[in-house]
């Protein structure tokens, strides 16, 4: 269903003076250096799966996450999703996926979410009895209610991030990616948005690839665990493989192994 | 274009949610304007005419410049605040929705609020028509609401060449402001105030001088040329759009191989 | 002292790093600078003889005004300042053992240096050598210069008195835009931004004169260009420095009261 096949992707980042003196001179001359962040980074994944995305912060995740929304162009390799290469066909291919920044909102702020909701079904052209099909089901498992009826801006974080959630399954995508879907909310909200995840995985066969930096929403959710460090993919297997290899301990102990062992 | 109804009215309903500050810029960008054109009156009053050209003559110039600008400005608002949308990383969204990139960042920002600068432009253009000894026939007014159009289309160019320059760096974006700013200013007074190359330059590179200079010419009578051809000449400024919206997507696919 | 002087330092450096930002920013100052002159050469081929300034006097003002208009622009916004305020995290910044009035003032004003410093000097150099009536003319004499220098700084420190009255009406209008945004347009505007305070009507000059906004630049451009005699820039400098000590001195007060409401709200 997902095919990368060896990623690559660099970056050319200034470098910043300190100083009067560097400051100075940066005025005339700024030394740039070359970041790689994906180095031949390859992996499948199968329809129906969960995969969780891990590794710590600035290994190449977002990147990833980037490429294989269409949104980056990378410089070597391959990647094919649902048949389509990414960032070539774009516009028939992001009609099939869903996306979630988790640190942004797609939602326009001063209006009610179910306005927001309403001008998402123009954009991605769902017809009026599918839309309305999409939503009740949606309205009901994230136990939406009352709370579409309300400006954004006055919506708790964990409310936004189901609303978030929602806004991007109502075109039914094959496909949703998170990116950190779980961040800053409190645990009452964290579950009620992994319950969701797995609800609608089960029931309507959606992939899921997330990235997330809580290693609990990998224990609940994930039944493919994919490690990234210094742009390299480190660790592709699934949870009974890994804790076969390191034992017991909780989560976080292990992941703290494996970036030990790496290095990173 | 459903769309982008679509999202005007969105925006719309948005900036309502605050509407004390939606009134009160509205009339700040009608104010706004205003102090430049009681400098523009000043110097008229104090100087009399400038090369030829009295106050009146003057103002419809101010007026279809100002005019233009501002509907550029409402229209194009999106354009013009891009730098925001890239720096607050939103611009990905866009690229993972099914639908044209340009067209959503049209829809991304509407200034409701430029409808006072709008205004202004109206009231400066009435006051010129009202006090000009002008023949008006279909003609000249065809030539009028072209030079508005396509004055727009120009700043509107400008707004899209600016935000295809934040692909590449944010820092030296008020380089466009010798554009659009600039523009506006240089053009509300009749063009050939200036330095030669300044005519030439605006009028083949940037086509100011074909949306107002020139067909102003014609509706005041100051030249004896072809009133037809005169009409048509505001039309340059789709010649200048399209390497603009070029640029744009040679931009946009920068972007999506750098990733800066 | 020293932490005023760091966090001028801070805000120095931070604005050095634009490079690009300062490049363009010469590009388009002598872009304006050139066709605002080109308007009034061709006012003055109308009838420039018996104004009350002179073209040449206009060049040096116009010229000076691009230079050095980081120093003069009253809507030059600190995003930082208007968003402590609006957010209610102020506190924080009153934890710091400082007086908040001067650190805000020393911040304010580095930023204007900083966007001067790099900014004044390739200006400087391309104008100089313009050809004929667009050229920047050299200061009238070196007496003139010199009050001129003097005029200018205090300018400097009379616009960020006033902008710093701006910011502390945000505490009140819990808004950015609005009324600090027409104080900002009216402020330049009767400052000689937009037509050179000579050259306004009678009626509209005597606003001008009335109120401190023409101190902060139109003042030492005129010094410089000759068009205000030496022994009257003197008395001028004086008067520059009154209200100053006025405009800080409310500027405190008010800083006081909107604290005292800050304090009293518990916000």
């Amino acid at each position: 269903m997902i095919a990368l096949e060896g990623i690559s992707k660099s970056y050319r980042v200034a470098k910043r003076a300190a100083g009067f003196r560097e400051a100075a001179k940066a005025l005339f001359f700024r030394e740039h250096t070359v970041v790689d962040a994906l180095r031949n980074v390859s992996f499948d994944i199968r329809e129906g799966d969960i995969a969780g995305y891990i590794g710590p912060n600035g290994a190449g995740k977002s990147t990833t996450i980037k490429i294989m929304c269409g949104i980056l162009v990378p410089e070597a390799g391959s990647c094919s999703v649902l048949g389509y290469t990414p960032w070539k066909q774009r516009m028939d291919y992001v009609r099939r996926i869903g996306v979630v920044f988790g640190q942004r909102s797609q939602l326009w702020w001063d209006v009610p979410v179910i306005d927001s909701f309403e001008m998402l079904r123009h954009i991605y052209k769902i017809p009026p009895a599918d839309y309305q099909r999409t939503l009740a089901l949606l309205t009901e498992t994230l136990d939406l209610g009352d709370i579409v009826r309300t400006p954004v801006r006055q919506l708790s974080l964990g409310q936004r991030m189901r609303c978030e959630i929602a806004a991007s399954l109502l075109h039914e995508p094959r496909i949703l990616f998170l990116d950190e879907p779980t961040i800053g909310l409190d645990a009452a909200s964290k579950i009620a948005v992994r319950d969701f995840i797995k609800t609608i995985n089960r029931e309507k066969g959606v992939t899921v690839i997330l990235t997330t930096h809580d290693m609990s929403d990998i224990e609940a959710l994930a039944n493919r665990i994919l490690l990234i460090g210094k742009g390299t993919l480190l660790y592709d297997g699934d949870l009974p493989d890994l804790r076969s290899r390191y034992g017991n301990d909780p989560m976080d102990g292990l992941i703290l192994r494996l970036y030990r062992e790496h290095q990173i | 274009m459903r769309l982008y109804v679509r999202y005007l009215s969105l925006l719309f309903r948005s900036q309502m949610q605050y509407p004390s500050s939606f009134w009160l810029l509205c009339f700040g960008q009608f104010f706004i304007p205003f102090t430049v054109f009681a400098g523009f009156y000043f110097l008229f009053e104090r100087f009399g005419e400038v090369r030829g050209w009295t106050f009146y003559e003057a103002a419809l110039c101010f007026g279809v410049v100002h005019l233009a600008f501002s509907i550029a400005e409402c229209f194009a608002r999106g354009f013009d605040a891009f730098s925001s949308l890239v720096a607050a990383g939103d611009f990905d969204r866009l690229l993972v929705r099914p639908r044209s990139v340009a067209l959503q960042v049209l829809g991304s920002k509407f200034e409701f609020t430029r409808f006072g600068r709008l205004l202004q432009g109206f009231a400066v253009l009435g006051i010129a028509i009202g006090n000009l000894q002008v023949e008006w026939n279909a003609v000249k007014a065809a030539t009028l609401a072209f030079m508005v159009i396509g004055g727009a289309l120009v700043f509107a160019g400008i707004f899209i060449l600016a935000a295809t320059m934040c692909f590449w760096t944010v820092q030296a974006l008020e380089v466009a402001n010798i554009f659009t700013d600039g523009g506006r200013e240089m053009a509300q007074y009749p063009l050939h105030l200036y330095e030669r190359w300044v005519l030439v330059f605006f009028t083949f590179v940037i086509p100011f001088g074909a949306v107002s200079y020139w067909p102003l010419l014609s509706v005041l009578g100051k030249t004896d040329g072809n009133g037809l051809l005169y009409m048509v000449m505001p039309l340059a400024s789709v010649l200048f759009l399209l390497p603009c919206l070029a640029a744009w997507s040679f931009g946009v696919r920068h972007y999506r191989s750098t990733g800066s | 002292m020293s932490a005023y002087l760091a966090i001028g330092k801070i805000r120095f450096l931070a604005g050095m790093q634009y490079r690009a930002a300062a490049a363009a920013g010469v590009l388009t100052q002598l872009f304006f600078g050139l066709i605002f002159l080109m308007v009034y050469v061709a006012f003055y081929d109308q009838g420039g003889a018996g104004q009350p300034i002179s073209l040449r006097e206009v060049a040096a003002y116009i010229w000076l005004q691009q230079i050095f208009l980081s120093f003069i622009m009253l809507w030059l916004r600190d995003p930082e300042i208007f968003s402590l305020i609006t957010s209610g995290n102020i506190a924080y910044e009153l934890c710091r053992p400082c007086r908040l009035y001067a650190f805000w003032f020393a911040k304010l004003l580095a930023t204007r240096i900083s966007g001067a410093v790099l900014r004044c000097f390739p200006i400087l150099l391309a104008v100089f050598f313009l050809p004929a009536p667009y050229a920047l003319p050299l200061p009238a004499s070196p007496a003139a210069f010199a009050l001129f220098a003097a005029a200018l700084l205090i300018g400097l420190c009379l616009v960020v008195s006033i902008s710093m009255l701006i910011y502390i009406s945000v505490f009140w209008t819990m808004s950015p835009v609005g009324s600090s945004l027409m104080v900002s347009v009216a402020g330049e505007f009767l400052a000689g931004m937009i037509v050179p305070v000579p050259l306004m009507p009678g009626w509209m000059q005597t606003v001008a004169y009335l109120l401190p906004f023409r101190w902060t630049t139109d003042f030492p451009f005129r010094v410089y260009a000759g068009n205000i005699p030496i022994g009257e820039a003197a008395w001028g400098i004086g008067v520059q420095l009154a209200w100053f000590a006025a405009l800080v001195l409310f500027g405190q007060w008010l800083l006081n009261r909107a604290l005292r409401r800050v304090v009293v709200q518990g916000g």
